[in-house]
């Protein structure tokens, strides 16, 4: 009985296929907008999430220079306030903090055999690895010895090895830096892009004292990086490293930091919640068209309902109760609304694709929200449809047969 | 004969604004089973709104209504549908078949309100196409089909439930006379063959003569009631 209603409503609807479309578009349009708002907004939070994984869990950097200046990076021009016992000094009075490192970057041309290579230079200690959760995938990390000697080694990104070494296994290769030659120790893991694009895997690795004393010669550091225990220490962490370097580089009470503590995962948690803001906020504008789609489903089953007075009339002079009519009305309001639901699903899901393919964007379309989204669908044909089938099922037969 | 319509001082009244219009006026009428009555009478002489309160499809102001013993006056609007649709049949001037809708699903329409299967329902209407002379043209559309072919295919749908009453309002009104006594013919037929009791409004004496009985209105109450001898 169902079944046959089902093909009455589609039958009906079929009758007129471009007033049913028409119809049905603000529904097709709506949900479509929110399938691909919604996924967008998935995507962007879950590349976050990884990306937040793959910098480091609980992650600190220290900068010098005060927050009036603004500045993140530090260039030769920065101000040096910063220097790597002030990092020694946190991993040891500091129990929130279970890792520091100094950090010292500079672009640099890698020169290897007859190919070259334009690369970030990071020079760091091997507390970095912990930090950064960033595993070797050949040979070894920096160790403490190599800090001591300031050695020429390296390890090196899997970009850099791609670019200077092809398919050749880099391990104990001499590399060039401004003439100066190292030996490759370690190959790091793969890590992708950050959330800004910048490749984490064109770099290279050194220690910290060689960048000082043999590349650069100066004895500050641009910045500490600094792991907290735990994500519920961080903000302990925070406050013992503020009041540590306050009282290491001698700043009184009433003068200001001279430098910033920045926490990552604060940075990247606001870029995902703020992402999934946008995401509700899009998706509600988006359920006002599923709402408009519905008044129009509202209004063609009214007037529907008046152009069949007639056939309504026919229907109960031979037999047809006043649910039988109501419940043809509502089926073909609630069939209409379904099928525009699941056009407009298949119009989400292209779109989303679309935009992951041509623009890049990463898009996640998960079944919950399609089965939500048919489901509201739905109940938009059963909540509009009910005022119109209620009336079909109220008519006289004798004024309906009337019905001119 | 067992009586299929009992009327006892049927009265209806219409309210208009302030103003109350009688339609009906006590009207009494009995009709036994394989009867063929031609009701008659000029607009306004209360015959549609008798026929209407036949048909199970409206309530009268006072009065009784019985069909087939059962006092039907005062049932509910669901039970009136089940009525209409199991034991009494229409047929009207203008057809009112469902337009783009076959001819054989324009007679299947009363058994999809009462939950016949796909496959009854489609001997069944076959059967009752055959009986009124449509074995071929069942899956065209009405606007395929002549007037009289459309009301064939209308009395078809009046039988498909086997009703004990047909009711039909001047059936052959928009029928040529040629047509019109084709028609008739097959009322006669599905009288006196099938037993089926014909009650039929019309305002043509030739019409009527088809009938062996005739009842005139007049201003709500029944002036004449004439068998045929």
């Amino acid at each position: 009985m169902w079944f046959m209603t089902f093909r009455i409503a589609l039958r009906a609807l079929g009758r007129n296929k471009l007033r049913s479309f028409l119809t049905m578009l603000g529904i097709i349009i709506g949900v479509g907008a929110v399938i691909a708002m919604v996924a967008i907004g998935e995507g962007a939070k879950a590349t976050i999430r990884s990306q937040i994984a793959s910098l480091g869990t609980n992650v600190l950097i220290v900068l010098p220079g005060t927050a009036t200046q603004g500045g993140v990076r530090t260039g030769s021009g920065g101000v040096n306030t910063l220097v790597d016992s002030d990092a020694k000094a946190m991993t040891q009075e500091i129990q929130a903090a279970a890792f520091a490192s100094p950090v010292i970057r500079r672009p640099d041309q890698i020169v290897a055999g007859n190919l070259n290579w334009s690369t970030l230079t990071q020079g760091v200690a091997p507390e970095f690895q912990q930090i950064r959760e960033w595993q070797v995938a050949k040979g070894r990390f920096l160790h403490e010895g190599d800090m001591e000697s300031a050695a020429k080694v390296a390890v090196i990104g899997q970009t850099v090895v791609n670019q200077l070494f092809g398919n050749d296994d880099p391990l104990d290769a001499i590399i060039r830096i401004r003439n100066i030659p190292f030996r490759v120790v370690g190959v790091l893991a793969p890590k992708g892009q950050t959330s800004q694009g910048t490749d984490q895997d064109d770099t290279i690795l050194m220690p910290y004292t060689t960048m000082q004393k043999r590349l650069m010669r100066i004895t500050y550091v641009q910045s500490i990086v600094v792991s907290a225990v735990s994500a519920e220490r961080v903000q302990e962490a925070q406050e013992q490293i503020t009041a540590l370097l306050r009282q290491r580089h001698r700043i009184g009470p009433d003068r200001e930091d001279d430098f910033m503590i920045r926490n990552l995962s604060d940075i990247a948690e606001a870029a995902s919640t703020s992402a999934r803001v946008m995401a509700v906020l899009l998706g509600s504008v988006a359920s006002i068209s599923l709402l408009v789609g519905g008044i129009g489903i509202m209004n063609i089953m009214l007037v529907s309902v008046t152009e069949r007075t007639r056939e309504i009339g026919i229907r109960m002079a031979v037999g047809a109760r006043s649910r039988d009519i109501m419940l043809q009305f509502l089926v073909e309001a609630v069939v209409m609304a379904a099928t525009g639901g699941s056009i407009g699903i298949l119009l989400g899901i292209g779109s989303s694709e679309v935009l992951k393919f041509c623009a890049q964007w990463p898009t996640l379309v998960s079944p919950i929200v399609v089965a939500i989204a048919f489901l509201f669908s739905a109940a938009v044909g059963v909540f509009f449809g009910f005022y119109p089938a209620k009336k079909a099922a109220q008519l006289d037969p004798i004024e309906a047969l009337r019905y001119e | 004969m067992s009586e299929v319509i009992r009327a006892e001082n049927l009265y209806k009244t219409y309210r208009m604004g302030d103003v109350e219009v009688p339609a009906l006026r006590g009207v009494d009428l009995t009709i036994d089973q394989a009867e063929f009555v031609a009701v008659m009478g000029s607009s306004g002489s209360g015959k549609s709104t008798f026929m209407n309160i036949l048909g199970c499809l409206d309530r009268p102001t006072s009065g009784r209504y019985f069909l087939e013993g059962q006092e039907v006056g005062s049932l509910s609007r669901d039970d009136w549908a089940h009525i209409r649709n199991k034991r009494i049949g229409f047929v009207f001037q203008g057809f009112n078949l469902l337009s783009r809708t076959s001819a054989l699903e324009n007679v299947e329409l009363p058994m999809m309100y009462n939950g016949f299967a796909g496959k009854q329902r489609r001997e069944r209407a076959l059967e009752v196409l055959s009986l009124v002379g449509l074995d071929e043209r069942v899956d065209h559309m009405p606007n395929q089909l002549s007037g009289g072919q459309q009301q064939r295919v209308a009395i078809a749908r009046a039988l498909v439930n086997q009703p004990s009453l047909i009711l039909a309002d001047e059936p052959t009104g928009n029928l040529d006379s040629t047509t019109s006594a084709e028609i008739m013919a097959l009322f006669r037929r599905l009288n006196s063959d099938q037993h089926i009791t014909i009650v039929l409004v019309t305002h043509e004496s030739d019409i009527a003569a088809y009938a062996e009985r005739r009842v005139h209105f007049r201003d709500g109450s029944v002036v004449s009631d004439q068998k045929k001898t």
